[in-house]
C-alpha cells in the first residue's frame, strides 16, 4: 500500500470560548490520511471527530496548527480560495440534507462541476452512475428519491469531480441498514477500482470495518488507531477507550 | 439556541415591520387626505363665511362664484329702499370683480396661478353674524380714483408701501390701470388662501366691474341687533322688485362654499384612489408575510393543535398578531398622514392655494377612518393565511413544507379567467361605444382585469419564469438554474410578490400610454380641426379685456380676430356653458360640421346645438329654450346642430350678441388670429406679442407653441400620477426584500450545503440576485402588457373626449422593465448579503 500523504494536520487545537470556560474540542492533533486508503475517525460524542473533519475539509477553522490538503496549506487560504477548493478538490457526503431539493439527481450529481463551469468527463459521469446504480433515477427530484438513493446521489456528487479527497460525515446515520450497506460497500469499491482517498466520521463499528484504518478520538485526542478493521475488533478497542459505551 | 430564537425575533420583527410599512403608508395617505380636505374646508369656510352680509340681495338666478361674472345688476335705487326696511341696520350697493390681479414691481402677477383677485368697493359694514369684514390694517381707505388698498399678505410679498404706485390687470378696459396704495385692508377673518384682495372707491369700483352708474352686484344688508337673519331676509324679500332676490349670508356662503369644495373634491377623490392603491399593494405584502410566518411555524402550530388547540385558536392566534401589526401601522400611519398634509399644504401654496393661515384639521372622523382602514385591511390580508394555519394537521409537526395544494392553484385559476372575461367584456363594451355609466363601466373593468391576472398569476408565473430561466442558464449556468428554480419552489409566494409590483407596473403603463395617446391626440386635434395662426388665451382660463382683440385687428398682415368668449351657463334644466362665438370667421378656425343650419344664422337670441345634446334633450331647429348666465333667463331659440368634435368641447354656441343678451361680460377667454397669406409671420408675431406685453396674464402662441403647452399640461399632471404611483412601486419592492429574506431564513440549511460543495460568497449573492430579478421581472411584463392593454380601453373609451390617437410608447414601456430588473438587484442587495453572511458549518447545523 502506497503511504503518499493526502492529508495532513499537524498540532490542531480548536477552542471553544475563553478562559475557565474554555473548551478544547480538538487538542493538539496530529494526523495523516494517506491517498488512497479508506479512513474512518471514531470516538464518543464530544470527543471532536466531527471538528477535525470539518476542519479537514475547510468548513471550520482551527484555533491553533496546520492543516495541509496535497501541498496546500488551509490556513494560508482566503475564503475564496477555500470555497474554490472544497468546490474542486473535496467530495462532500452529510448525515442528511445532502441534495439541494429544486434540482434533479443528475444536477445535483454535477452541481460543483456547474458551479466551477467545467463540463463532466462523460466517460467518467457513466462510470460513476453505472457504480452507483443511479442511471433510472437521474431525472428525479431529492423528494421522489429514498434515504439511501439519496445518499447514493450525494456520493456520486462527491466522487463525479474527481476531488483529491473526499470527506463522508455519518453518511449512513439516517439509513437503515440494508441501504447503508449499499452506500458504505459503494464508497469501498470507489476506494479498490479508483483509488479515491475517503475520510468517514462514524461512530458505527460496522461502518468502520468497511475501512481501510480506522482512528479513534476521546476528548479531542488521538488516542488510537486500527488496521483492517473488523466490527469486532472495533467495539472491542471502542469499550476499552470509553467504558461507558460498554455499559449501553 | 437562544441565540437562534433572538435571531429570529430580529427576523421576524423586520419581517413584519415591512408589513407594516405597507400599512402606514396607505393609512398616511388616507389620513393626510382627509385632514388636507378638512383644512380646505375650513380656510374656505372661514373666507366665505366673511364676505357676505346678514341678506344678500342679488339678481335672480345669481351665483354665487361665476368667475367671468354676469351683466346682471341690481338697480342703485334698491339701496335706499332696503335701508328702509324695518331691522335693516344699514346696507351698502357692492361691484366686485375675482379677475383683478396685483403686478409686483416687476411687472409679475402675484398670487398663484388659478387663485383669484378679487375686488370690490370700500365699504366697513360688517360681515355675517356680526363678523368683521374689510378691515384696514394701515394707512386710509381709498376715496376717489386712482387710490387703492391691498392686502397686507400681497405687499409683504411684494414689498410694496403706502405711498407706492402699483399696478393692477382687470378684465375691463382698460386692461392695466395703476393706482396709488393708500392702505392696506384685509377680510377680518382667516387669510385669503393665496388670493389677493384689492379695494377701490366704491364709484371707481362701479365703473371698472359694473360699467355703469345705475347698478350695483349685489346689495350688502347688515341687521340691527336681535333681528334673526331670515327674519330680515323675508322682510326685504317683500319689498323687492321682480328679478330680484333676498338670501340669507349664510345661504350664499353655503352655496359658494359648496361650489368651491365640489371643483377642489377631486383632490380628496385623487388622493384616496392613491391611498386604495398603496392599500391594495400593502394588503399584499401582508398576506405574503403571514403565509410566510405561518409556513414557517407551521410545526409550532401543529404542535399546538396536537396539544389539543382548537382550529378556532390558531386562526385567532394568528389574527391577533395581524391586528397588532395594524393597530401599530395605523398609528403610524396617522401621525405620518399629518406630515403628508403638511407636504401638500406646502405643494398647494405652490400652486397658489396657501393654507398657511388655517391651522390643520384633526377631526375625529380622520382618526376613525385612518384606525378603521387599517385594522380591516390588515384582518382582510391575515385571514387567509390565519385559516390556512387553522388547518396544518397535528402531523404536520413534522413535515418540512406546507404547501398550498395544486387544486388551490387551479381553482384560482378558473375564478381569475372568468373574472378576465367579464372584465374584457366591460372594456370592450366601453371602449367600443360609450355606454350608460361607461365610466363606471370602465373602472370596474379595469379592476376586475387587475384581480383577474392576479389571480391567474400562479399559473401564468410558471412559463413566464420557465422562458427567463433559458438565458439564466445560458449566461450564468448553474448559479442561473439555482435561480430560476428558487422562483419556481413556491409559485403562488412568487406570484404574489410580483403582483404588488405588477399593480403598480399596471398603472404606470397604463398612464404611460394613455398619456402618450394624449399628447399625440392633442397634436391631431389642433392639425387637424385648428387652422388659426394664433390663439391668444390666459393661464387657467380667466377672461382677460376685449381692447386686446381690438387692438390685434388694427395689426398689419392680421385677416381676421375671432373671439370666443365662455361662461358657465343655466341652459334650460341643466348647469351647463355657453360659448360666444362670432358666426362669420369661427368656421375659418375651427373646423365645425353643422348637421342643420347655417353659421350665418346665428345671431342675436339663436342657439347651435351639439347633436347629442340635442338628440338627449329632444331639441330641434325651432326649439326655444332659455339660457341665463346669472341673471333673468332669455329665451333663446335653436337654429343649428352641429356635430360632436373633440375641437368643440362646448355643446352650446351662440353669438356675440346672443352671449351678451344673456347676460354675459364683454371678456374674452380665447381670441384666434389668422394672418394674411403673404404677410411676414415673424413681424405678426412680433406686433401681437407687444400687445398683450402689458397684461403678464395673457400669452399669445402660434400652433406649434400651443400644442407644447398642451404637452406641459400633461406632463406635469403624468409626473404628479408617477410620483403617487411610485409610493406603491416603494412598497411592492418592499414586499420583494420581504420574501428574499423569508427565503434565506427557509433555506439556511441547502445555502450552506450550496457553500460546501463550493458555492462563493459572489456566486450565492447573484443567485438571490437572479431570483430577485426574475421575480421583478415577472411582475414588470405582466403588469406592462395589462397596462397596455387597459390603456388602450382608456384611449379606446376617451376618444369622444378627443383622445382620437393610440401611441404606444414602446421604448419607454421597455425601460420600465429594464428599471424593474434593476429595483430587483436593489431588493436583493439585503437578503444577498445576509444569506452570503452564514456561517457554512452553522447553516449546515440548522435543523
Amino acid at each position: 500500500m502506497s503511504h503518499q500523504v493526502a492529508a495532513r494536520a499537524e498540532h490542531l487545537v480548536k477552542a471553544y470560548g475563553a478562559g475557565a470556560a474554555a473548551v478544547r474540542a480538538l487538542d493538539d492533533v496530529t494526523v495523516e490520511f494517506y491517498a488512497g486508503e479508506f479512513t474512518a475517525i471514531m470516538g464518543p460524542s464530544g470527543s471532536g471527530k466531527s471538528t477535525l473533519m470539518h476542519c479537514m475539509a475547510a468548513l471550520d477553522q482551527p484555533t491553533e496548527g496546520r492543516i495541509l490538503l496535497g501541498d496546500t496549506e488551509l490556513g494560508r487560504l482566503n475564503d475564496n480560495r477555500l470555497t474554490a477548493l472544497r468546490r474542486d478538490q473535496i467530495g462532500f457526503v452529510f448525515q442528511s440534507f445532502n441534495l439541494v431539493p429544486t434540482l434533479t439527481a443528475q444536477e445535483n450529481i454535477l452541481l460543483p462541476l456547474s458551479i466551477a463551469g467545467r463540463s463532466p468527463d462523460p466517460e467518467w459521469f457513466d462510470t460513476v452512475i453505472d457504480t452507483v446504480d443511479l442511471r433510472p433515477r437521474l431525472k428525479h427530484r431529492p423528494s421522489e428519491l429514498s434515504g439511501g438513493q439519496q445518499q447514493r446521489v450525494a456520493c456520486a456528487r462527491a466522487l463525479v469531480s474527481k476531488p483529491e479527497i473526499v470527506f463522508a460525515d455519518e453518511p449512513t446515520g439516517n439509513l437503515d441498514s440494508t441501504s447503508g450497506a449499499e452506500v458504505l460497500g459503494f464508497l469501498r469499491r470507489s476506494v479498490d477500482d479508483f483509488g479515491q482517498t475517503i475520510v468517514m466520521v462514524t461512530h458505527d463499528p460496522v461502518a468502520a470495518s468497511y475501512t481501510d484504518r480506522v482512528i479513534f478520538l476521546t476528548d479531542g485526542q488521538v488516542r488510537d488507531e486500527l488496521r483492517s478493521p473488523t466490527a469486532e475488533s472495533v467495539l472491542s478497542r471502542m469499550t476499552a477507550l470509553d467504558p461507558r459505551r460498554a455499559r449501553s | 439556541m437562544l441565540r437562534a430564537t433572538w435571531r429570529s425575533l430580529i427576523a421576524r420583527r423586520m419581517r413584519l415591520l415591512m408589513s407594516t410599512f405597507a400599512i402606514v403608508l396607505g393609512v398616511a395617505f388616507v389620513a393626510g387626505s382627509l385632514v388636507f380636505t378638512d383644512t380646505l374646508d375650513r380656510a374656505f369656510t372661514g373666507i366665505v363665511s366673511g364676505t357676505v352680509g346678514d341678506v344678500m340681495v342679488r339678481p335672480q338666478g345669481a351665483q354665487a362664484s361665476t368667475r367671468a361674472g354676469t351683466t346682471a345688476t341690481v338697480p342703485v335705487s334698491l339701496v335706499a329702499r332696503v335701508k328702509q326696511v324695518p331691522g335693516v341696520r344699514d346696507a351698502v350697493g357692492e361691484a366686485r370683480s375675482p379677475t383683478v390681479y396685483v403686478l409686483d414691481k416687476r411687472g409679475k402677477p402675484l398670487g398663484g396661478q388659478g387663485a383669484p383677485g378679487f375686488a370690490m368697493g370700500y365699504h366697513t359694514l360688517p360681515a355675517a353674524h356680526g363678523i368683521p369684514a374689510l378691515t384696514l390694517t394701515a394707512g386710509r381707505p381709498p376715496t376717489r380714483a386712482g387710490e387703492v388698498t391691498i392686502d397686507p399678505a400681497t405687499a409683504g410679498a411684494a414689498a410694496y408701501r403706502i405711498g407706492d404706485t402699483v399696478s393692477l390687470l382687470t378684465a375691463g378696459t382698460p386692461p392695466r390701470i395703476t393706482a396709488r396704495i393708500v392702505g392696506f385692508a384685509k377680510f377680518g377673518q382667516g387669510s385669503l388662501v393665496g388670493a389677493t384682495l384689492t379695494t377701490f372707491d366704491p364709484a371707481t369700483a362701479q365703473r371698472l366691474f359694473v360699467g355703469n352708474s345705475r347698478g350695483y352686484q349685489d346689495i350688502w344688508v347688515t341687521a340691527q341687533p336681535g333681528v334673526s337673519d331670515t327674519e330680515l331676509r323675508s322682510r326685504i324679500a317683500a319689498v323687492l322688485p321682480r328679478g330680484v332676490q333676498a338670501d340669507t349670508g349664510d345661504a350664499v356662503a353655503k352655496e359658494s362654499g359648496g361650489q368651491i369644495k365640489q371643483a377642489l373634491g377631486f383632490i380628496t377623490t385623487f388622493l384616496l384612489i392613491f391611498a386604495g392603491i398603496s392599500l391594495l399593494v400593502g394588503g399584499f405584502l401582508i398576506v405574503n408575510t403571514f403565509s410566510m410566518l405561518v409556513a414557517q411555524r407551521s410545526r409550532e402550530l401543529a404542535l399546538l393543535r396536537a396539544l389539543g388547540a382548537r382550529r378556532g385558536q390558531v386562526t385567532r392566534s394568528v389574527l391577533a398578531e395581524a391586528l397588532v401589526v395594524g393597530l401599530v401601522g395605523s398609528t403610524v400611519g396617522l401621525g405620518l398622514g399629518f406630515l403628508l398634509a403638511i407636504g401638500i399644504r406646502a405643494l398647494f401654496a405652490r400652486f397658489g392655494l396657501d393654507l398657511s393661515g388655517t391651522p390643520l384639521v384633526f377631526r375625529a372622523r380622520t382618526v376613525l377612518a385612518a384606525y378603521g382602514i387599517g385594522m380591516v385591511v390588515t384582518a382582510i390580508a391575515a385571514y387567509l393565511p390565519a385559516r390556512r394555519a387553522s388547518s396544518i394537521p397535528p402531523v404536520a409537526a413534522l413535515r418540512d413544507d406546507i404547501a398550498l395544494p395544486e387544486r388551490a392553484v387551479w381553482r384560482r385559476w378558473h375564478l381569475g379567467m372568468i373574472l378576465l372575461g367579464g372584465a374584457a367584456g366591460a372594456l370592450i363594451k366601453a371602449s367600443i361605444r360609450p355606454v350608460q355609466h361607461s365610466t363606471y363601466v370602465l373602472a370596474v373593468g379595469m379592476i376586475a382585469a387587475l384581480f383577474a391576472v392576479i389571480l391567474i398569476s400562479p399559473v401564468v408565473a410558471r412559463p413566464v419564469l420557465r422562458a427567463a430561466g433559458v438565458p439564466y442558464r445560458w449566461i450564468f449556468g448553474a448559479v442561473g438554474r439555482l435561480a430560476e428554480e428558487n422562483s419556481l419552489r413556491n409559485p403562488r409566494r412568487t406570484a404574489a410578490t410580483a403582483s404588488a409590483l405588477m399593480i403598480g407596473m399596471t398603472l404606470v403603463s397604463m398612464m404611460t400610454v394613455f398619456g402618450a395617446s394624449a399628447k399625440s391626440s392633442v397634436d391631431a386635434l389642433i392639425a387637424d380641426n385648428f387652422t388659426g395662426d394664433y390663439v391668444v388665451s390666459s393661464q387657467t382660463g380667466i377672461p382677460f379685456s376685449p381692447s386686446l382683440a381690438d387692438s390685434m385687428a388694427k395689426v398689419p398682415g392680421v385677416q381676421e380676430v375671432s373671439r370666443l368668449r365662455y361662461s358657465p351657463a343655466q341652459i334650460g334644466t341643466d348647469k351647463d356653458a355657453l360659448a360666444g362665438i362670432e358666426p362669420r370667421t369661427f368656421g375659418d378656425i375651427v373646423k365645425i360640421e353643422l348637421v342643420a343650419g347655417r353659421m350665418p344664422a346665428v345671431k342675436g337670441h339663436t342657439l347651435l346645438v351639439q347633436d347629442d345634446v340635442a338628440a338627449q334633450r329632444r331639441l330641434g331647429v325651432g326649439s326655444k329654450v332659455p339660457v341665463s348666465l346669472g341673471g333673468r333667463p332669455a329665451t333663446f331659440t335653436v337654429i343649428g346642430i352641429f356635430k360632436k368634435s373633440p375641437a368643440i368641447l362646448v355643446r352650446y354656441l351662440t353669438s356675440l350678441e346672443g352671449y351678451a343678451a344673456a347676460g354675459g361680460r364683454p371678456q374674452d377667454t380665447f381670441v384666434y388670429v389668422i394672418q394674411r397669406g403673404g404677410a411676414d409671420p415673424a413681424a405678426v408675431e412680433r406686433r401681437l406679442q407687444q400687445i398683450v406685453a402689458p397684461v403678464p396674464t395673457v400669452t399669445v402662441k402660434n400652433q406649434q407653441e400651443f400644442a407644447a403647452q398642451q404637452h406641459e399640461q400633461i406632463d406635469t399632471l403624468l409626473r404628479i400620477i408617477y410620483a403617487l404611483l411610485g409610493l406603491a412601486v416603494i412598497i411592492a419592492v418592499l414586499g420583494i426584500v420581504n420574501t428574499l429574506a423569508l427565503s434565506v431564513i427557509e433555506r439556511t440549511r441547502e445555502i450552506g450545503l450550496l457553500r460546501a460543495v463550493g458555492l462563493s460568497r459572489r456566486q450565492l449573492r447573484r443567485m438571490v440576485r437572479l431570483e430577485a430579478v426574475v421575480v421583478s421581472l415577472l411582475g414588470a411584463v405582466l403588469g406592462v402588457a395589462l397596462g397596455v392593454a387597459l390603456g388602450y380601453a382608456l384611449q379606446r373609451s376617451q376618444r369622444d373626449q378627443g383622445i382620437t390617437v393610440l401611441a404606444v410608447p414602446w421604448t419607454q414601456l421597455g425601460l420600465y422593465v429594464v428599471l424593474a430588473a434593476l429595483v430587483g438587484v436593489l431588493a436583493a442587495w439585503l437578503p444577498a448579503r445576509r444569506a452570503a453572511r452564514l456561517d457554512v458549518l452553522r447553516a449546515i447545523a440548522t435543523e
